[in-house]
């Protein structure tokens, strides 16, 4: 055991003349191809709905609440699923997402949110972060879904065809500043803007 | 004496049973046309088809009201709209300072006094609970006739037959 342990440690410790250049080039591809599959397949596997409710602050608040609304049951059978509104498409977003879901699994140690009273104390802080994303993606989630260039006016009811050929047409708004709330329930809306 | 009051227990006794026989056919009679409940005359074991759900009106015109006090009915769809002691999805609309934005009729100024008459910045607490007043329309078939009829209708059909007298 010990020899072979010396072996391998030779044989890494050793400099890389030993090897032809053909040898490390390949060597490197092939590795590279591993950690990356692995890590675009764990970004995958982060990336669905069972993940996100595998943690019960999750699922016991926001999911719970999700079930209610026309998101998740509706004439049209689309479900849309956390990630949809959560995790964006566009790769480097997506780590700088994932980056900072490393802060939700901190919080998720230190149990910041981890009974519905704790989280209804946070969920003003957390949901003005959603806010501040969705404006400032221009309610890219949202739009990944509804497409303004093909909302037909005629079939919507009058208050929304209004609202949407006025300020959202001319980029004074988008979805997030009107449909707050779309998904789960609203904090304690006092002072935010339009309430 | 005696025979008096007996005369007249007996009689009081007769015309209860009367009375109650009275009772007990118009109920057998009511009992007979009975208003459609949601479960029908299914028995008690048995599941009933359940009916279709009606759609909520979403055309946002104005329905008419009834009577001068009556609390004027949602033109619209409010599904998942909030009403809880975090805000006010209704207010986010109806509010004064925010009908120019939605362009939305502003709750009645008697929405925003307290019981003293007092003028309140915000929506008076006794106002703040919308659905207990006001509430959507179904298009549904009524479960009974309604005989109410307005009183301005009444009016004219009284002036109506005042002119033919
Ligand atoms: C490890 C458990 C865990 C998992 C898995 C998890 N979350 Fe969370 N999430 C939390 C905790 C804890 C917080 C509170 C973070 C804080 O206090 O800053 C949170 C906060 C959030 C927030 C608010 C973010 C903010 O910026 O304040 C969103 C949105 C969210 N989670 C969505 C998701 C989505 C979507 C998924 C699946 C892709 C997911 N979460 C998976 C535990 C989790
Ligand atoms: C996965 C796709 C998807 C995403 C992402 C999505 N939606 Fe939707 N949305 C739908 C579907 C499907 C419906 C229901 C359509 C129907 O059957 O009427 C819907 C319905 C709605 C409605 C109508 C509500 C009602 O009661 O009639 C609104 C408003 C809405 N979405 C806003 C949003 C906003 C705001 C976002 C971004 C935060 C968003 N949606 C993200 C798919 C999506
Ligand atoms: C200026 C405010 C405003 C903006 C911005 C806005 N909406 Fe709306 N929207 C409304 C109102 C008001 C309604 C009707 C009431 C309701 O459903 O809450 C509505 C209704 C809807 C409906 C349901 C349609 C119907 O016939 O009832 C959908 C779907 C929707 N919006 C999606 C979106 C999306 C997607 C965006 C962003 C691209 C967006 N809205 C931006 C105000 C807005
Ligand atoms: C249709 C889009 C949509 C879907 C689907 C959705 N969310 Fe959200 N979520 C939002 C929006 C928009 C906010 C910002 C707060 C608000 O307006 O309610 C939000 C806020 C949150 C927050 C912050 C706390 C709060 O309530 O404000 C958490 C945590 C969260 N979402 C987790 C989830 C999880 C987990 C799922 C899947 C079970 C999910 N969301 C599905 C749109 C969505």
């Amino acid at each position: 055991m010990k020899k072979l342990l010396k072996v391998g440690w030779d044989t890494l410790s050793s400099p890389s003349g030993y090897y032809s250049l053909g040898f490390l080039v390949l060597g490197g591809f092939i590795a590279g191809i591993i950690f990356w599959g692995g890590f675009n397949t764990a970004l995958e596997v982060t990336n669905t709905e069972e993940f996100c409710i595998s943690c019960h602050e999750m699922e016991n608040n926001v999911y719970e609440e999700l079930k209610t609304t026309i998101h998740f049951t509706n004439r049209s059978g689309v479900r849309a699923t956390c990630p949809d509104c959560h995790v964006p498409h566009k790769w480097t977003d997506k780590i700088a997402r994932k980056m900072q879901a490393s802060k939700e699994v901190w919080a998720k140690f230190w149990g910041t949110i981890n009974t519905r009273e704790k989280f209804q104390a946070h969920r003003r802080e957390l949901a003005e972060h959603e806010w501040a994303r969705l404006k400032a993606n221009d309610s890219l989630e949202c739009r990944n879904c509804h497409n303004f260039d093909y909302m037909d006016f005629t079939e919507q009811s009058q208050r929304a065809a209004t609202q949407h050929s006025g300020a959202l047409a001319n980029g004074d708004k988008t979805c997030i500043d009107c449909h707050k709330g779309i998904a789960h329930q609203l904090p304690d809306m006092k002072g935010v803007e339009g309430w | 004496m005696q025979s008096v009051i007996l005369r007249k227990v007996i009689k009081l006794v007769s015309s209860a049973l009367i009375a109650s026989g009275i009772l007990f056919s118009y109920t057998v009679t009511c009992a007979e046309n009975e208003v459609a409940t949601l479960r029908d005359a299914a028995k008690i074991a048995e599941q009933k088809e359940p009916n279709i759900i009606p759609k909520v009106i979403n055309k946002d015109i104005k329905q008419g009201r009834n009577y001068p006090m009556q609390p004027p009915v949602i033109p619209h769809t409010i599904r998942s709209y909030e009403v809880n002691k975090y805000n006010n999805k209704c207010m986010s609309c109806h509010s004064r300072q925010l009908t120019e934005e939605s362009q939305a009729p502003m709750v009645s100024v008697t929405h925003y006094m307290n019981r003293d008459g007092n003028f309140l910045a915000e929506i008076s607490p006794r106002r703040y609970f919308c659905n207990q007043c006001h509430v959507t329309q179904q298009d549904a078939k009524p479960l009974v006739v309604n005989t109410f009829i307005d009183m301005h209708s009444l009016m004219k059909q009284k002036t109506a037959k005042d002119n033919q007298e």
